[in-house]
């Protein structure tokens, strides 16, 4: 049997006769530990934000970090305590130096001590855990609600307006294959850049709607502090305020499939004022799709057009050269070199049950038209036959 | 029972038909380390395709077949079994048993495990490809999305929750009813105490697994939509399901790791645990509070903010009992008489890098955090402290401790210590650096990644080449032990070794404890 | 304790495989249901009561206007044009509302759909009631041709004063294959 303060006794008696060997033990011990964390902090080049959470560019993101360093120093003295009092007893009391064991065993003052305690710890990090989390939690309006809808394997966003038509686009990989698959040297935002990112403006409280079109995705963007599961069928809420303008980039958190990897997230906080320009682009843009709908193309404008689209939109399944991959090859398919009509209906419909979606919602009406017409007339399938926006449009409408 | 008092049988119906426990747990802990092969092997595949940034062994799709197998595979093929190999050779022989209490149904449970991993690695070959969903499997990814050996998949869970709540009910029945006479609960070995408490779990939520899967199958075969929006289900309804079994499971995991940790921590300081009842309470307070913690796998599905408070203060509960483990290995080293053979410097390496394990659960435990750290990976280093670190290495170093009993020879020691520090120095240099991609922003299962990452993805995979390499030098070092160890014949074996499997000759004989032994009532416990 | 058996193995294992037994049962009977009770009751997932709202309307909140926005998602494989006929609308509590969703099937062949409502925040959920909607059943539509679908509903005077808006999502689902399923059954 033994006390609480035995123990300590104890401890305090043998610690002061730590010999120099011991020291120089310590010293050869940590000195790995200190090299590998220096290591460690020096490949980071002294960028905090790959060793650790980033504190982020909200009041939110910042007091989840200011949690987390919270918790991870309290975890950090616990275990220096704790293996300490390890370190001490290897050191100390090995059999080789000629110890007999004690034969304590059982103090109810120590165990209630040892309960009662980290019990206290737990508390005093549950406070502001609540706190933070009740902040998180907040229902007051937002001036911009966007509504943000996962897909095998890209990200819808649709801007909820009042007044006038709803501004929607996707957001795909800009990565090109080529870089994915070693062929070309891989630029500096490799994985995280989209052809159309997600702009909001600063100092704004935008909401976040999300759901999702097919399995469960997870909207993450780490300096936002925000991540929700897009669920199909329901709809989940998250929302973001941030002053400081700049490009923030995320990631799909949840394993949806095959390019689970490769659908990623980048937001675009602007000034209001740049915001409402981008907004007036949107619309004007939307409007010119429009015009475009009723345009007659010649075929090098489809072809090069398509061939942007294919990239985009094609690329990871048929292959950058239409060899094929998860879809069969396009370059001498049944498809693309048989009826055109089959081909829309394929381009706009999809083929339930495979991983062919329906592209109709998609993509608009000319990059329809363009890419069939792509695909008719490359990688060796010579068809040359063309689709105009027009016949897009009519096929639509049956 | 016609071969009592003889020796085994010759050739392979010994092992097909034997109902010896000793067998049976030989044979449970050579499959599962085959199975531990195997899902290294698949977590190789996964670390070289991850060793530099881009895509150069396996496509995406692989890829993901690769990293749930991997996870099936060890979770049930490798730890679960390992456990219950380990109970199987030491349970009758800790308590004074002659053998497990159904012996014949011991026989069953382990020979439909082997032909249903069989099952599971061959949905590799089928059309469509192996189980691509994760080891979660979460629904529609695992339902409407899945390819067609899904199928296959549900079977197999079914037959392997078989067999552990085959196991399990064997395990506790005979603890249960076979304790020698004199052997009260309060002295049984801890051991013997926390695999009854999780074979308790075991039965409890090996059915609840059973029933996701079933609610699987009739989506997927016979239109029903527990989990699909549109027939009027829910996605979320599987996830709520499955983390009920999956965050027990996660206890069944690593209760029997602590108390092979309990055995053998006392052992080699020569002094007994400091606090046995505590232990028992604590083991019994986890395996409580395991039940009521299932949501902290869902923080970011869009619960109401009662439900997430709930279930954050719970799982920071669970911090008060696991400390409690932890205290006590330690104040029981603590003026021990220490030496440090290879079990021991495994259970010291479990309890260091174990308690970091339970630090990062607890920050995960933080709701608002976990925000932050959900599916990144920071959630991998976490688990794999926990089960690698833990599980893992407790078995590893039960092995090494118990293996002088079960064969007669000792291993070599130098090769064992050296197995230890390639280990520990191989699974550090894997799992710490994804602790930081983790919190820097890397989600889990992704087949490649952005540059920042690439430096301690880098160093990840070459730990996890040098681990996996380890495990090499262990199967040379038991296989010479077997065929030409030195023989040992003192049946303590080790100095401190405390309890009845030390008490019996050396190597342990094919019967053992057919007439009860006698227990010294004033002898507390071991 | 009852005692199922003298032997005590067999006794033993006849109280565990009961346990196995009722654990597998519990799923069904137990947490299927009591997860749909609380998913009503709560609005978690802004799950909405799949039955339309009988009770009298109270007197209407003149007090405060809140904020109802329409939003519309087509689950994938689901090629109809669908969605809000307006966007938002300014409602009291208290009071009945009518708005339409319009959908066009624009396959050559008949198909049949259900729509999934959500609500966010999640809070409203409870305070969200229909008296009319298209959800409540599967919905028909020829091929090449359009329907309106009505959709009426009164937001409760209790609602949270601190909730300004609510969204109300549908998920439209192609359930062509499994028509007379189980949701057209119950």
């Amino acid at each position: 049997m033994t006390s609480w303060g035995e123990v300590f006794i104890t401890i305090y008696m043998e610690t002061r006769e730590m010999s120099c060997e011991a020291k120089r033990i310590c010293k050869l011990a940590l000195g790995p530990v200190l090299l590998l964390m220096g290591g460690a902090a020096l490949a980071a080049g002294g960028e905090s934000s790959q060793l650790n959470m980033p504190p982020g560019a909200t009041p939110v993101s910042q007091s989840v970090y200011h949690l987390h360093m919270i918790i991870l120093w309290i975890c950090t003295v616990i275990g220096i305590g704790v293996f300490g009092v390890m370190l001490y007893s290897i050191i100390y009391h090995r059999k080789s130096r000629g110890v007999t064991p004690a034969t304590f065993h059982e103090s109810t003052k120590v165990e209630i001590a040892w309960t009662v305690v980290p019990f206290l710890i737990l508390i005093s990090m549950a406070v502001p855990a609540t706190s933070t989390l009740l902040d998180i939690y907040d229902f007051e309006d937002a001036e911009l609600d966007i509504l943000v809808t996962g897909y095998q394997w890209k990200w819808k966003y649709e801007y909820l307006n009042e007044n006038g038509e709803n501004v929607t686009f996707f957001s795909n990989l800009r990565t090109p294959q080529s870089e994915i698959y070693n062929a070309e040297d891989k630029g500096e935002h490799y994985l995280l850049e989209v052809d159309e990112p997600l702009v909001i403006p600063a100092d704004t409280k935008v909401r976040f709607l999300v759901t999702a079109n097919d399995v469960i995705h997870s909207w993450w963007v780490p300096h936002l502090g925000v991540k929700k599961d897009a669920i199909p069928g329901f709809i989940n809420e998250a929302w973001t305020k941030t002053s400081e303008e700049g490009i923030y980039r995320g990631q799909c958190a949840e394993l949806c499939g095959k390019d689970h990897g490769f659908m990623p997230i980048v937001v675009n906080v602007v000034s209001k004022e740049e915001y409402s320009g981008w907004l007036g682009e949107k619309q004007a843009e939307a409007a010119e799709v429009k015009k475009l709908m009723a345009q007659t193309f010649t075929m090098d404008e489809l072809m090069e057009r398509g061939k942007a689209v294919y990239q985009r939109n094609c690329a990871a399944c048929h292959g950058a050269n239409g060899e094929g991959g998860v879809g069969n090859a396009i370059a001498g398919s049944p498809v693309a070199t048989g009826d055109l009509d089959h081909h829309l209906d394929i381009g706009i419909n999809g083929v339930p049950g495979t991983a062919m979606q329906a592209f109709g919602g998609q993509i608009n009406d000319v990059e329809m038209a363009a890419v069939i017409t792509y695909q008719r007339n490359a990688f060796g399938n010579n068809m040359g036959d063309m689709v105009q926006p027009i016949d897009v449009f009519n096929h639509k409408k049956g | 029972m016609a071969e009592h008092h003889h020796g085994p049988a010759k050739g392979l119906s010994r092992w097909l038909f034997t109902t010896n426990h000793k067998d049976i747990g030989t044979m449970y802990l050579w499959f599962s380390f085959a199975m531990f092969i195997l899902g290294g092997f698949f977590a190789m595949v996964v670390r070289a395709e991850l060793f530099q940034p881009g895509m150069q062994l396996v496509e995406p799709a692989f890829f993901n077949q690769m990293t749930t197998l991997h996870g099936l595979i060890m979770v049930f093929g490798a730890i679960m079994p390992s456990f219950v190999g380990l109970a199987n050779w030491l349970i009758p022989m800790m308590i004074g048993a002659p053998d497990m209490a159904l012996p014949r149904m011991n026989n069953w449970s382990f020979w439909i495990l082997p032909p249903t991993f069989l099952l599971l690695a061959s949905t590799l070959f089928m059309e469509g490809g192996a189980p691509n969903f994760g080891w979660t499997f979460y629904a529609p990814l695992s339902t409407t999305y899945a390819p067609p050996s899904v199928t296959f998949f549900i079977f197999s869970v079914h037959v392997l929750g078989l067999s552990s709540i085959m196991g399990s009910i064997n395990i506790i029945a005979t603890v249960m009813n076979m304790r020698a006479p004199g052997m009260t609960y309060m002295k049984m070995p801890l051991f013997v105490w926390t695999w009854l408490i999780t074979a308790f779990l075991l039965v409890a939520v090996m059915p609840v697994l059973a029933g996701a899967v079933t609610m699987m199958l009739m989506d997927i075969h016979f239109g029903t939509s527990f989990f699909s929006a549109a027939g009027g289900g829910d996605p979320v309804l599987f996830q709520h399901v499955f983390w009920f079994f999956g965050h027990p499971e996660v206890y069944i995991i690593i209760l029997p790791a602590f108390g092979v940790v309990s055995q053998i921590i006392p052992a080699f300081s020569r002094k007994p645990l400091f606090g046995y009842d505590s232990m028992v309470y604590a083991t019994a307070s986890i395996a409580f509070l395991s039940f009521i913690v299932w949501a902290h796998h869902m923080y970011t599905v869009g619960m109401p903010v009662a439900g997430e408070l709930f279930f954050m203060y719970a799982t920071m509960l669970i911090a008060v009992p696991t400390g409690v483990k932890v205290f006590n290995w330690v104040t029981t080293m603590w003026r021990g008489a220490l030496s440090f053979e290879t079990p021991m410097l495994f259970c010291i390496g479990f309890l260091v890098l174990f308690t970091i394990g339970g630090f990062t659960g607890l920050m995960l435990s933080i709701a608002p955090a976990d925000f932050q750290y959900h599916d990144s990976y920071f959630v991998v280093a976490h688990f794999h402290y926990v089960m690698v670190a833990g599980a893992v290495f407790s078995m590893t170093a039960a092995v090494y401790f118990w293996l002088p009993k079960w064969c007669g020879r000792m291993y070599n020691e130098a090769m064992g210590k050296t197995h230890f520090w390639i280990s520990f120095i191989g699974f550090n240099l894997t799992f710490f650096p994804q602790h930081f991609v983790g919190l820097a922003g890397m989600p889990r299962r992704i087949p490649d990644y952005a540059l920042q990452f690439a430096d301690f993805n880098m160093m990840s995979s070459i730990g996890a080449f040098i681990y996996g390499a380890s495990q090499i030098l262990f199967l040379y070092n038991v296989i010479a032990t077997i065929v030409s160890g030195k023989p040992v014949s003192d049946p303590k074996v080790w100095e401190g070794a405390e309890g009845l499997e030390w008490t019996v000759p050396t190597p342990a004989p094919y019967h053992t404890f057919e007439t009860p032994p006698k227990i010294d009532p004033e002898h507390v416990h071991s | 304790m009852i005692r199922f058996s003298a032997n005590p193995t067999v006794d033993t294992v006849t109280k565990l495989v009961a346990v196995a037994v009722a654990m597998f049962a519990f799923v069904f009977v137990v947490m299927v249901p009591l997860y749909n009770v609380l998913c009503d009751a709560l609005g978690i997932n802004g799950k909405t009561s799949g039955e339309a709202y009988t009770a009298v309307p109270a007197a209407i909140d003149e007090s405060r206007l809140v904020t109802v926005q329409f939003v519309a998602t087509n689950n994938e494989g689901m090629p109809w044009d669908f969605g809000p006929s307006t966007t938002s609308m300014k409602v009291h509590p208290g009071a009945v509302n009518d708005t339409v969703f319009h959908a066009r099937n624009p396959l050559p062949r008949a198909m049949v759909a259900q729509a999934i409502p959500s609500i966010s925040p999640a809070r409203a959920a409870e305070y969200f009631h229909k008296t009319e909607c298209f959800c409540f059943n599967q919905q028909p539509l020829d091929g090449e041709s359009s329907a309106e679908m009505p959709l009426q509903f009164i937001v409760d005077q209790e609602l949270p004063r601190d909730i300004r808006t609510i969204t109300l999502s549908y998920t439209i689902f192609d359930v062509t294959d499994m028509a007379g399923g189980p949701l057209a059954a119950r």
